[in-house]
């Protein structure tokens, strides 16, 4: 009998605030074992196959300009894309909002004459929680995706862009597909590739009778009209080409002004997510075409949020991403309290700048869920300057009142150098008794609100202004 | 013109409105590569990423029945040419098959675009000897014929080659998923086998 699944999103609180979320998550040995192995396999794999291209730098800067050019022309490529995509027998469809969109989209469904949608794994329809919703209307969404099945067997949610299912070992998935897959073959192991086979056999008949898809895309071509789906399983193809009707919800973010823009993106992509030099499947698809694939093809732009993104001159670089988590992979935050604890669908360093961009006044604590250092910047395929969005929306956020009046505190002390000066000695001499160890562990209230979570370490014995006189005589 | 504007209109109004005084952005550099060095070996390399994604190689026009195995049924584009119908398969033309005759062919057999030696990448964009996108699809088993003319050495280099607005599936070794531990296995919901038939000129 395998043990009971309890998922981890049932244990940690999606509305508490990061650093309470986060203290539940680091209680749960499990979850951080499967995350530092995980997270480690890819690091290596990611690290690899960068390596191999004498050009990763050029290419990035080049990602990372093609994305600021796109942000600047964004009202004359979104047109440009509908425009295109129409001529091709596409709907184009716009929404301000996740209701919005969702309301496109079930009604689109409804008018296929089906009650009942599969779907390739997209961040943007986990955003706007369209299978919340179509169950509302009494719609029936089924993800595909091996990750994504596992998550929605569990009735967990997901904690990583790539890979919904990071925190789950193969036990774990295995005792999922056990007590919730209702055709789960009889002794199934939990080998890797026999997992694979019990979804495939699970979801074969489901997309060879599915009447309409939903998915998201990766890229969204202006000059073509084409968008871009990238994919590992097979299910994306089956999903973008098997049934009649197919719903794509694209962010506005993800258009390329060129075809010819992919010679970029398709060697940044796959090598920064799966650390692969090309991932197994890439369909692109322009509009309908007649007797191949989808023959009611709708297309539905995004706003929902993020020209509020885009007006923050430092913070739009946030719109660049391209979800491919290498971010999430090198962040030491992120491997030790994993994304649940981010209480968004965007977690790790590029969820502490997109979610509070996205919904203004929420999460206000996620720019703190970082130590700055950088590693997020440094690996990021598009170049987004994740640590200098932190800060400034760190500068722009809710500051608490006793943070206030003691940043208020050392300001009119520094701006006196005598008083200054006094302030430094007295901390000198009141420190003295720990200057063998170098540190304080503990200050007495209100410091202790500092130390809560830090070391502070202790002034040295001469300071640089003593140093110097001393110098100069 | 009714007085509530549509969702189209607001959203270009609000882009519109956060761009307000942005300018324009640089052109973007283009410094990276668009091909690899003169007398790069492609078709070896080629052959080692396919072997890498755990996909099957073989030389030669009459390799093809090999390449197919103990397949019985092979759907080909009604296109494929006469003379790559080799082996003792009964060779099935795509002419309005439905999705359950696909489910029980055992292999399809098509040529491709282009093919990307860096990446190991084949490309399919609905041209000649291809078909459209289910056949490559719902079998279990994908033979593709390579020509050697067909053969780039980089990404930038095969994009010219596709029809850009024709379907597209660019392929790159057999099914696979990363899901469970981010390992790479390989056999989900695409063809779990991948033969590719490489010709000389």
């Amino acid at each position: 009998m395998s043990p009971e699944i309890v998922p981890a999103a049932s244990l940690i609180p999606a509305d508490a605030p990061f650093p309470k979320a986060a203290k539940v998550a680091l209680g749960m040995p499990q979850l951080r074992k499967n995350l530092a192995h995980a997270t480690g396999t890819i690091r290596a794999k990611r690290a690899n196959v960068a390596g191999e291209l004498d050009d990763w730098e050029p290419l990035r800067d080049t990602a990372a300009a093609i994305k600021a050019d796109v942000q600047h022309r964004l009202p004359e490529l979104a047109v440009e894309f509908e425009r295109n995509a129409t001529a091709a027998g596409a709907h184009v469809h716009w929404a301000r909002d996740a209701q919005e969109a969702n309301a496109i989209a079930a009604r689109i469904v409804r008018e296929a004459g089906a009650d009942e949608v599969v779907k390739v794994k997209s961040m943007a329809t986990q955003e706007i929680e369209l299978n919340e919703h179509f169950e509302a209307v009494g719609l029936k969404a089924f993800e595909t995706d091996l990750a994504e099945l596992i998550v929605q067997l569990a009735e967990d949610r997901p904690s990583h862009i790539l890979v919904p299912a990071i925190h789950y070992n193969r036990t774990e998935i295995r005792d999922i597909f056990d007590q919730r897959m209702s055709d789960a073959p009889k002794g199934l192991t939990d080998e890797p590739a026999a997992l694979a086979e019990a979804a495939r056999q699970h979801l074969r008949r489901r997309f060879l009778s599915a009447k309409v898809a939903v998915s998201g895309a990766n890229f969204a071509v202006a000059e073509t009209g084409s968008l871009v789906v990238v994919e590992s399983e097979g299910n994306g193809r089956m999903c973008l080409t098997m049934p009649q009707t197919l719903i794509s919800i694209v962010g506005i973010e993800k258009l390329l002004p060129s075809f010819s823009d992919l010679e970029v993106f398709m060697q940044l992509l796959p090598r920064s997510s799966t650390g692969e030099r090309m991932n197994p499947y890439t369909s692109v698809w322009t509009g309908a075409r007649e007797g191949d694939g989808p023959q009611d093809v709708h297309v539905i732009l995004l706003d929902n949020g993020r020209t509020g993104v885009l007006a923050d001159e430092v913070g739009r670089q946030a719109l660049s991403c391209i979800r491919c988590s290498a971010c999430l992979n090198v962040c030491p935050v992120y491997e030790r309290t994993g994304g649940h604890a981010y209480g968004h669908v965007y977690p790790g360093p590029i969820g502490a700048i997109l979610a509070p961009q996205l919904e203004p006044g929420r999460h206000d604590d996620l720019p703190y869920a970082s130590s700055l250092c950088g590693a997020c910047y440094e690996v990021c395929p598009v170049k987004i300057n994740i640590p200098e969005v932190l800060v400034h929306l760190r500068q722009q956020g809710p500051h608490q009142a006793g943070e206030r009046a003691a940043m208020g505190g050392a300001k009119a002390v520094m701006a006196r150098p005598r008083l200054w000066r006094a302030a430094l000695k007295a901390a000198r001499l009141g420190s003295m008794p720990w200057r063998r160890k170098g540190f304080l562990r503990r200050l007495p209230w209100p410091g202790s609100k500092w130390t809560v979570s830090r070391d502070l370490p202790v002034p040295p014995k001469e300071d640089f202004r003593d140093w110097w006189k001393e110098r100069q005589r | 013109m009714s007085a509530t504007p549509t969702a189209r209109e607001e959203i270009l109004a609000r882009m519109r409105r956060a761009l307000d005084g942005a300018g324009e952005a640089p052109v973007p550099p283009r410094e990276y590569r668009r091909s690899l060095e003169t007398g790069a070996d492609i078709t070896a390399m080629l052959i080692d990423r396919l072997v890498d994604y755990k996909a099957n190689v073989h030389h030669g026009l009459a390799s093809i029945a090999a390449a197919l195995g103990d397949a019985q049924r092979v759907v080909v584009p009604a296109d494929l040419p006469e003379d790559w119908r080799l082996g003792g398969a009964e060779f099935v033309p795509d002419t309005e098959l439905s999705t359950a005759d696909l489910d029980g062919m055992d292999a399809v057999l098509t040529g491709c675009a282009a093919a990307v030696a860096v990446s190991g990448t084949i490309m399919l964009d609905a041209g000649a000897a291809q078909g459209r996108r289910a056949i490559t699809l719902v079998p279990d088993h994908h033979v593709v014929v390579v020509r050697r003319d067909q053969i780039v050495g980089h990404l930038a280099e095969a994009l010219p080659m596709l029809d850009r607005t024709a379907p597209q599936t660019w392929i790159s070794g057999p099914s696979a998923t990363s899901d469970i531990e981010l390992q790479r296995v390989e056999g989900v919901h695409g063809p779990r086998r991948l033969d590719v038939v490489l010709l000389e000129d």
